[in-house]
């Protein structure tokens, strides 16, 4: 599905991945824990496209096809999906009118007719209903004074109706009470197939208790240090991260 | 001969051709004197620093209407607003098409300012009304000479109008170059309601200057909703001049699009003469390449309880330049003032500028006043979130700016208006999505 190969990538100038690579089959669920600043937020945005980021060296290749050419919209035409650790307020356009907007232009570039404005009603309220939110939610401007929780909710939702192949959940459990945390889980695991593939950014174990990741990665100023299975997410629970630091040092 | 001598010395051969009223002989009278005396306004005066007339000025427009020149309706319809009923009052080149009009006289007169300067059946009308709320300022009284024709409608007393009024103006290019002067008057008796929509559309390249006025009483109870549509090509320019005087209670709203032509400046001003008065001005301005459109506001507050919102957004892209002046004046007498104005704008290019200036002249201690002013870009976080949902950077833009300027769409009572600027807006986007939001 996804092969990232040696890849760096700079910001103004400064360098934050520094040769990482990773490999992500169809049907798995791959978890990339690390500490604050170690570049995952920036794997995740090299990934979907934004250009602030430099790649100077290696390749991203999604089904084989290196996307490095890509804008943003087409890798997500093309099944990339990130939802993002700080989700962006956007006065005055409303979340179904967002997602309307989204799915349409998702279509168009398949060549796809839009979709009929029935068939995206029942939508809707299927995967607001999966997510647990209100009707009226969805009539609020996207993001626009909504709690930490909701905002992640709602990224989960927009997960549902788009239906990537490949999504990156960017520390989508911050900010989430338990039982919100359940619901989202609930929601990823519900539309996790054998055909797509999920990559959990996370800080805690907390999160892969209910979605289980078949590898677990650690990423340390920026390459992936370590991998393991879902085992190694408990030691870092337990011992934090200086022992990996220790051991890349040594 | 510059035009402002051409224009002098045309005023008798002028005046001998049409036969009005000696009460609006003595006014045009006057008025030319004060134009020879002030002549067309230059970047010195305060009010005009950022908008300059001199190219405008300097081609050789021809200066009286044309007659004879015919166009078909199919040529023209998509100037219209013609997915609904309305009266259409329409004029080429300066001179009434009775072909593509339709008026009425039924309970409410939709018809011509030429016939009510020159017929007894309106003389009372335009006795208690004509040129009495219009300033006296150079282009105002350069009209007011020159005033002959324009739309004239009166709603009495407890009238709703049954259907919109548009006022069309085209100039077809006859002329290498074509000044055109329409006088409307608007009078708007107790009760009554009336929608009007407004639009100068130059069908040739060839240089147009238009300085229009237009005159609107509303009378107590009164409700007015004025649509200005300003979509027209490079070399048209227009100087609006458009005068609100409203009784108690009443309710004017005046929506400018501004969407282009070379140089557009509206003189919108707005006097209260009531208790419990509500005056709208909203605008929306999209502009690009060289294009200028410049709104110079006025709203005079002279009783208790009033009320009035401004709302202007703007989008400039390339070398286009805006300018927003808002006065606002309140009385002593005009306690409990609520008044509020805002200006919003976005730069899409580092070429484009805007001026925005709110004057707030408050003599009363009781009222409430805001006034904010904001310039910005679009917000490249929000261009990535929109973009990595799958939605295209062009569309992602527009989408970002019509959420910006969805407040005045919304405000828009007549739908078939509101979906048409919609279009008019993603065409001047380039964009093939009619966002409804
Ligand atoms: N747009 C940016 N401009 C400058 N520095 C950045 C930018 N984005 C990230 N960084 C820097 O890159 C490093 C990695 O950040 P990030 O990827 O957000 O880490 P993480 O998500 O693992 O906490 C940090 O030192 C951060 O300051
Ligand atoms: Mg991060």
């Amino acid at each position: 599905m996804l092969e990232i190969k040696d890849i760096h990538a700079s910001v103004e100038g400064k360098e934050i991945l520094k040769g990482l690579n990773l490999k992500v089959n169809a049907g798995e669920v791959h978890a990339i824990m690390g500490p604050n600043g170690a570049g995952k937020s920036t794997l995740a945005s090299v990934i979907a496209g934004k250009e602030d980021y430099e790649v100077t060296q290696g390749n991203i290749l999604l089904e084989g096809e290196d996307i490095e050419e890509l804008a943003i919209e087409e890798r997500a035409h093309k099944g990339i999906f990130l939802s993002f650790q700080y989700p962006v307020e956007i006065p005055g356009v409303s979340v179904t009118n967002f997602m309307k907007t989204a799915i349409n232009e998702t279509r168009k570039a398949k060549g796809l007719e839009e979709m009929p404005a029935k068939d995206m009603l029942k939508m809707i309220r299927e995967k607001s209903e999966l997510l647990e939110i209100d009707r009226k939610f969805l009539s609020r401007s996207l993001n626009e004074g909504f709690s930490g929780g909701e905002k992640k909710r709602n990224e989960i939702f927009q997960m549902a109706m788009l239906e990537p192949k490949l999504a990156i959940l960017d520390e989508t459990d911050s900010g989430l009470d338990i039982d919100a945390l359940r619901i989202v889980a609930n929601g990823v695991n519900k539309l996790k197939t054998k055909e797509n593939a999920v990559i959990v950014i996370t800080h805690y174990q907390r999160l892969l208790d209910y979605i289980v990741p078949d590898f677990v990665h650690v990423l340390h100023n920026g390459k992936i240090v370590k991998s393991g299975t879902k085992e190694l997410a408990l030691e870092l629970e337990e011992k934090g991260y200086d022992w990996i630091k220790e051991e890349v040092k040594g | 001969m510059e035009l402002k001598d051409k224009l002098v010395s045309s005023f008798l051969a002028f005046e001998n051709t049409i036969d009005v009223d000696s009460s609006v002989h003595d006014i045009r009278s006057e008025a030319i004197k004060r134009f020879e005396m002030q002549g067309f306004p230059s970047k010195k005066e305060e009010a005009w620093k950022y908008t300059s007339l001199k190219n405008v000025l300097k081609h050789d427009y021809s200066i009286f209407p044309k007659e004879g020149n015919a166009i078909e309706f199919k040529d023209v319809k998509k100037y219209f607003i013609h997915d609904i009923d309305t009266y259409k009052i329409v004029f080429i080149d300066g001179m009434y098409s009775s072909h593509l009009s339709e008026t009425t006289h039924d309970k409410i007169d939709v018809c011509l300012m030429s016939s009510a300067l020159t017929n007894d059946k309106y003389k009372a009308v335009i006795d208690n009304y004509f040129n009495k709320v219009a300033k006296e300022d150079g282009l105002t009284s350069l009209n007011t000479a020159f005033s002959k024709e324009g739309a004239y409608i009166h709603i009495s007393k407890n009238q709703l109008a049954d259907k919109p009024i548009q006022i069309l103006h085209f100039s077809t290019g006859s002329e290498a170059a074509q000044m055109l002067q329409p006088r409307n008057l608007i009078v708007v008796d107790e009760n009554s309601h009336v929608q009007i929509i407004e639009r100068h559309q130059s069908l040739t390249n060839n240089p147009v200057l238009t300085n229009s006025v237009t005159e609107i009483f509303a009378d107590k109870r009164a409700i007015v909703d004025y649509y200005k549509i300003q979509n027209d090509n490079e070399n048209a320019s227009l100087i609006d001049n458009t005068y609100i005087e409203q009784q108690g209670q009443s309710i004017v709203s005046v929506h400018t699009f501004a969407f282009g032509g070379n140089i557009t400046r509206n003189n919108l001003n707005f006097y209260q003469k009531g208790e419990g008065i509500d005056s709208i001005l909203n605008g929306i301005t999209i502009i690009e390449e060289k294009q200028h459109v410049d709104h110079y506001t006025l709203v005079h507050h002279t009783e208790p309880n009033c009320e009035s919102h401004q709302d202007y957004k703007g989008i400039f892209d390339e070398k286009a330049t805006g300018v927003f002046n808002g006065k606002i004046i309140v009385n002593k007498e005009a306690q409990k003032t609520n008044a509020f104005q805002s200006n919003n704008n976005i730069l899409l290019s580092d070429k484009a500028t805007i001026n925005s200036k709110p004057q707030l002249e408050i003599f009363a201690d009781d009222v409430k006043c805001s006034h904010g002013c904001t310039i910005g870009q679009l917000d490249d976080s929000a261009l990535f979130y929109m973009r990595a949902r799958g939605i295209g950077e062009k569309e992602a833009k527009a989408l970002l700016m019509y959420a910006f300027a969805n407040n005045v769409l919304e405000s828009v009572k007549i739908p078939q208006l509101k979906s048409r600027i919609n279009k008019l807006i993603a065409t001047k986007l380039n964009v093939d999505i009619g966002f409804d939001l």
